[in-house]
């Protein structure tokens, strides 16, 4: 079914499952519980999983399959939001020309990055794609501020002319719409003590994101996916066998702009505006960490990756020292304070320092990263429930991931 | 005429002249040895015929195609494959992935988006691969990763990635290098095999003689960035050059 083998198949299953019910499986606590802070159920958060999901899935195809680290990812999903941007101010407040012309812009761009960046491989064509990112933020800052708005950002105003809708309502930008339905809008669902939120803006993020996936897992198991993995593993044997190595590159860095462009262009038609800060090195860093913490070169691994580390950016960075208090309120005063001040450099501002930590023991102990981790735990699993004649299997069937 | 032709082929690096008007004519259906001692150019030529380097000047023409400034996946498309010194193989790929890749670099050229279709649905292409790996004797092991495996196995694995594409010409670099003598035998012994079944030219550089008198049916001997002498084995074993060359004019 869908061209994908049964162990793919019920993988795709799985992920549609689990992204169409995102609203309930994020929101496990009920609303007026002191557990209801770490739910991620809100559309802000899960519309950001998906679009970095998007972002982080492409980067794995020139990553993870190729072999190519780029450090200047960020700049086509920047390219991607000040086109999508662009189109909701010249044509209108529907997001599919937005998305169509993010996707576009940041191939073109990637083209042109590509083309000269994969000159050269290793750390040099890091370096390379780095300057091309970190010189495309200084653009957008400073030179093209006709085009970017340098420092503010670009955003909506009442006066665009968006010729095919309207300039404004009532005396206010008109919200972004996929053919009147606003990204805005949904529904609002109480069960109980529970609340749910239904949200368009994020089920139209679901529906790329499951197309995102499923494009990578067809290239995955395609024969031009097998190039690739060929590029990765050895750049000396490809020409003696007939292969040009190069446009297979080019293609991998392009299809993975191209992803950055989408997740760009949904970005813009969740939140209209565009800044330059979107483009800097740290954006382009983040993708890399996702996609190691999740497993480099696995299907799953940089969409698990990218929801781990917006988890822990939005929900780690909101715990402040009240809250500690409360927690540890049952404990006599001295050793609360001794504990909220050990607990204090990891939270609020400190998430990053968790961030860092755990990166660092996944990339020491679990170089395959989450998606290793699960794997581990299912062979003790399968291990303990079917004796040692497994193991081997599953020691084979894991070593791919490595 | 030959299927390969080399004439006058010069390359110089720096102050050192590694070929020197060299030149050399292989027929097509043999088995051609090229052997000399160390330093003697026969990497430098082999370098040269696919596309690693460029001679300064003479000219290389394979099948009425020069192979001047050709790169060198267009070389392999014409139909020449090679063996490497160290095998390169893809490493983190399977077997039959391996034998599957130059398979479609025949099949599709040099570069095609195939990037819809799945791996699962090109049985033709697998069955091809799974015959080639039968053909070396690794059918066993298709699923296996390719790093895995012994040198000897990596080898004949080269091989079989080597015959899928159906060549015109076969160049081994030192196909026995490192290995022992029961193994070497082996190789010879498959390298025979493969002669009988397949019409595929071969040339052989080696230094081990053994294999040289045992394969090939015409041997040129390199010294000095030159051909110093052509000829059958027997021919080649009593003249005065080779044993010159070799041992420094200290006869035997």
């Amino acid at each position: 079914m869908l061209g994908l083998n049964s162990k793919d198949q019920k993988l795709f299953l799985v992920v549609i499952v689990v992204t169409l019910l995102a609203p309930f499986i994020l929101n496990p606590f009920p609303e007026n519980s002191e557990l209801a802070q770490f739910n991620a159920g809100y559309p802000d958060l899960m519309q950001r999983f998906a679009i970095f999901g998007i972002f982080a899935i492409g980067f794995n195809i020139l990553f993870g399959l190729t072999g190519y680290l780029s450090f200047g990812h960020a700049a086509f999903l920047g390219v991607g939001s000040y086109a999508g941007v662009w189109m909701l101010k010249l044509l209108s407040m529907n997001v599919v020309p937005a998305i169509i012309m993010s996707v576009i812009f940041a191939g073109l761009f990637s083209l042109l990055v590509g083309f000269v960046s994969l000159r050269r491989s290793g750390i040099y064509f890091s370096i390379l794609t780095l300057a091309f990112a970190q010189m495309s933020f200084a653009l957008a800052y400073s030179v093209l501020t006709p085009i970017t708005n340098g420092e503010t950002g670009l955003q909506l105003a009442l006066d665009d002319p968006r010729i095919l809708g309207v300039s404004q309502i009532d005396g206010s930008i008109p919200p972004t719409n996929f053919f009147g339905l606003e990204m805005r809008d949904g529904f609002e669902l109480a069960l109980g003590p529970w609340v749910f939120t239904l949200n368009f803006g994020y089920y139209l993020c679901a529906v790329f994101v499951l197309g995102a996936f499923y494009l990578s897992m067809r290239i995955f198991n395609s024969p031009f996916g097998m190039m690739l993995r060929a590029i990765k593993t050895n750049q000396t044997r490809l020409p003696y066998t007939g292969m040009n190595p190069k446009p297979y590159t080019l293609a991998a860095f392009v299809i993975s702009g191209m992803y950055a462009g989408l997740a760009g262009g949904l970005m813009v038609a969740m939140d209209p505006l565009a800044g330059a800060e979107r483009m800097q090195w740290t954006a382009s860093g983040e993708v890399v960490l996702m996609t190691i913490l999740g497993g480099a070169g696995t299907l799953l691994g940089p969409l698990l990756g990218a929801g781990v580390i917006k988890y822990f950016e939005n929900i780690f960075s909101k715990i402040n020292d009240t809250i500690l208090y409360e927690w540890f309120s049952f404990m006599p005063d001295g050793l609360q304070d001794v504990f909220v001040f050990l607990i204090h450099p990891f939270i609020g501002k400190g998430w990053h320092l968790t961030l860092g930590i755990m990166f660092m023991l996944v990339v020491i102990f679990l170089p395959g990263g989450v998606v290793e981790g699960g794997q581990r735990f299912m062979r003790l699993f399968k291990r303990g429930d079917k004796g040692s004649k497994s193991s081997g299997d599953a020691a084979r069937s894991a070593s791919p991931a490595e | 005429m030959g299927i390969l032709e080399i004439s006058g082929v010069n390359k110089r690096f720096g102050g050192l002249k590694a070929l020197d008007d060299v030149n050399l004519d292989i027929a097509a259906g043999t088995v051609h040895a090229i052997i000399g001692p160390n330093g003697a150019g026969k990497s430098t030529l082999l370098n040269c015929l696919v596309g690693r380097l460029e001679p300064d000047s003479g000219s290389v023409s394979f099948n009425g195609h020069s192979l001047l400034g050709v790169k060198a996946h267009q070389i392999n498309q014409f139909g020449v494959s090679r063996v490497f010194q160290t095998p390169e193989i893809f490493g983190d790929l399977t077997l039959l992935e391996n034998v599957m890749i130059p398979a479609f670099t025949k099949r599709d050229g040099a570069f095609k988006l195939n990037a819809w279709p799945s791996v699962d649905g090109e049985s033709e292409v697998r069955d091809q691969a799974l015959f080639y790996l039968e053909e070396v004797n690794l059918a066993g092991k298709a699923q296996v990763r390719a790093d895995e495996m012994s040198r000897g196995d990596k080898r004949r694995l080269e091989l079989a990635m080597c015959l899928i594409q159906d060549p015109k010409l076969l160049l081994l670099d030192e196909p026995t290098a490192g290995m022992s003598r029961a193994d070497t035998n082996d190789t010879i012994d498959l390298l025979k095999k493969i002669g009988e079944e397949f019409n595929i030219t071969k040339v052989i550089i080696e230094h081990d003689m053994h294999v040289v008198f045992s394969l090939a049916k015409k041997v040129s001997v390199m010294a000095q960035g030159t051909v110093i002498v052509e000829g059958a084995p027997n021919e080649i074993k009593g003249d005065e050059r080779v044993q010159e060359a070799y041992l420094g004019g200290a006869h035997l």
